[in-house]
């Protein structure tokens, strides 16, 4: 059977490239395994006849996800010798941990049935005549609108939570004080000089004459640099 | 699905989460295969969802993977995020000097 064939090729890649994700030394390499692990995981989920999450998953994993990933370790200035010091010292316990985990799982999943009136309790039937992307779209804005939005609300909270923590104020940036702007009267910037007739403009100094001294500008940042002038 | 049947998915499934918990405890001091190890656990999670939902004819396991893949995705962005924070202040992504809240 092809899809057999084609299912065995799949899954073995992704175990494959999940533990070189797990065992790589470079991260970089395991950024680019984990991309080749989630392409084959779109490949079961097309083989389980779930198209568009597959195709999701390669959008939003391979497209943004991973490519995050490859940014911040390229971008982050580390030490990768270092990094692999303490690998023996847990390998152990984790070799241990994770054997006690699949025993258990394989164990729990040799022996499952489906219960009988599995077909009774379903939530939203695959209905026939219709693809997949179709059937997921008239159930998930309508059945589930409520957890969608909540989806977008979580996404939302993580972008601005993203922007939040890692925002920096920079010293050598300029930036618009929008209170100091509109605190500005016309006194503090402007001066009208009347110039006497015939006189010009020498005898007043010039325009080029030291300006009064300026109003102490208002700082937003409380800390600092009061005090210094 | 054919001669595949739901057992095969979930072994393989069982497979890829025992990897990622085992890949979090080898990698005590690089955060960011952690984080790369939590994704493939939230993977074996998916597959698992979309397996039953195919077996059952049931779209609820393909809404809830879904789901899974959107705070997945908020997961990743936020801790991609504390990761660079964190370089920022300390200059190492080492796990094992996050201790600072001991008291």
């Amino acid at each position: 059977m092809i899809v057999d064939f084609f299912f065995y090729l799949f899954a073995a890649v992704l175990l494959v490239t999940a533990t070189l994700v797990v065992s790589a030394r470079n991260p970089v390499h395991s950024v680019l395994f984990l991309i080749l692990a989630f392409f084959n995981a779109a490949a079961l989920f097309l083989i389980a006849g779930a198209e568009f999450l597959a195709m999701t998953l390669v959008i939003v994993y391979v497209g943004a996800v991973a490519v995050l990933f490859l940014f911040v370790v390229m971008m982050l200035d580390i030490d990768f010798e270092q990094l692999r010091g303490g690998l023996q010292r847990y390998t152990g316990i984790g070799a241990a941990v994770g054997a006690a985990l699949i025993v258990e799982l394989i164990a729990v999943f040799g022996g499952w049935t489906l219960a009988p009136n599995a077909e009774k309790l379903r939530l939203s039937p695959t209905p026939a005549n219709m693809n997949n992307t179709e059937a997921l779209g008239r159930v998930l804005y309508t059945d589930y609108i409520f957890l969608f939005q909540a989806a977008g609300l979580v996404l939302l909270v993580a972008m601005i939570g993203a922007i939040v923590l890692t925002l920096r104020e920079r010293k050598t940036s300029k930036h618009q004080s929008i209170r100091v702007q509109t605190q500005r009267t016309v006194a503090e910037t402007l001066e009208i000089v009347t110039v006497p007739l015939g006189v010009g403009t020498n005898e007043s100094g010039g325009f080029l004459r030291p300006k009064a001294p300026e109003p102490e500008p208002v700082h937003e940042d409380a800390g600092g640099h009061h005090g210094h002038h | 699905m054919t001669a595949v049947t739901l057992n095969h998915y979930l072994i393989v499934s069982a497979i890829l989460l025992t990897i990622g918990v085992f890949g979090i405890f080898l990698n005590r001091k690089n955060v960011i295969v952690i984080l790369m190890a939590i994704e493939l656990i939230l993977l074996a999670v998916n597959l698992n969802l979309v397996a039953f939902s195919a077996v059952l004819n049931d779209l609820a396991g393909q809404i809830m993977a879904m789901l899974v893949l959107t705070v997945a995705a908020a997961e990743a962005a936020i801790g991609l995020a504390i990761v660079v924070v964190y370089f920022r202040n300390r200059g190492s992504i080492q796990v094992e000097d996050v201790n600072l809240m001991k008291g």
